[in-house]
């Protein structure tokens, strides 16, 4: 059975990478190489994948699954400049594909036996552009 | 591999008809929506891709490419038309949303790969909501389109 949580937080970021010139930043990135950044409201969908408890009859404690999102994941992010502010997004370009692999590997080492395994993370960049990345064995 | 998905929107009409039933065949059937003059719908299509990410962009694909293959594809031929009378192919079959959705995979399949380099995204699938409670989600194309 797959259950899923939803958070979400906001948050600027500009898309340059160290690897492309000037012009091919703008080419390939358009609007989002700013240089000064622009802003989403992000949303993020952890999928995990368990069977019920047979005493709880839940997969996972939902509370408990999303302390962890938001003390791993969304005080760290919410309301900051990624690039700037936000390691591993001073090296990498903060993609939403990026910040999918990131989130998941923020997650992965603290959703112990009891949260089920981890399925996916979502990324929503907006309502009308969204990621999955399921881990490197997808 | 990451998944990227984008969602698109348009309206258009149709009327569910099958040309080798009857007439009471077809409103038994197809009800409402075998109104002789056409009814419409808000449609939403979410496309589906995946991919490895490219090294230089940490992108699956640049959205704005896939925009436009989505617009000259889809949004500019099926977007305010009639789908039985502006759409080659509902001339011989009916404008389901199963039909729809086979043809719109077919026409994104078609020019996918002249639009996104070989080792870059493959098409994995298209879903389509005729409405927000009807939704139909095909990876490759069933059936007769």
């Amino acid at each position: 059975m797959l259950i899923t949580k939803r958070v979400e937080f906001s948050a600027s970021h500009v898309c340059r990478s160290p690897l492309l010139s000037d012009r091919e930043n703008e080419e390939f990135f358009g609007l989002a190489a700013n240089p000064h950044g622009h802003g989403h409201n992000y949303a993020i969908e952890v999928t995990v994948e368990g069977n019920p408890d047979p005493v709880t009859g839940m997969v996972v404690d939902l509370k408990k699954l999303k302390d962890v999102i938001n003390r791993k994941v969304v005080d760290i992010y919410d309301h900051r400049f990624l690039n700037h502010e936000v390691p591993p997004f001073d090296r990498i370009v903060p993609t939403a594909e990026n910040i999918a692999i990131d989130v998941w590997q923020r997650l992965a080492p603290h959703l112990t036996k009891e949260y089920g395994r981890l399925h996916a993370v979502r990324v929503f960049e907006t309502p009308d552009l969204y990621v999955d990345y399921f881990g490197d064995a997808a | 591999m990451i998944r990227v998905t984008r969602k698109y929107r348009f309206s258009a009409s149709h009327r569910l008809h099958a040309a080798v039933l009857s007439d009471e065949e077809n409103r038994e059937l197809y009800g409402k929506c075998d109104n002789p003059y056409g009814h419409g719908h808000n449609y939403e299509i979410a496309v589906s891709a995946r991919g490895p990410l490219d090294p230089r962009t940490a992108r699956v694909l640049d959205p704005a490419v896939l925009d436009r293959l989505v617009q000259e594809q889809v949004l500019r031929p099926f977007d305010h038309r009639n789908l039985n009378e502006e759409i080659p192919e509902f001339r011989g079959s009916v404008p389901t949303t199963e039909n729809l959705a086979n043809e719109i995979f077919r026409r994104l399949e078609a020019h996918w790969k002249s639009t996104f380099p070989a080792d870059g995204p493959a098409l994995e699938k298209i879903s389509i909501a005729e409405t927000p409670r009807n939704i139909f989600e095909v990876s490759e194309i069933h059936g007769q389109a």
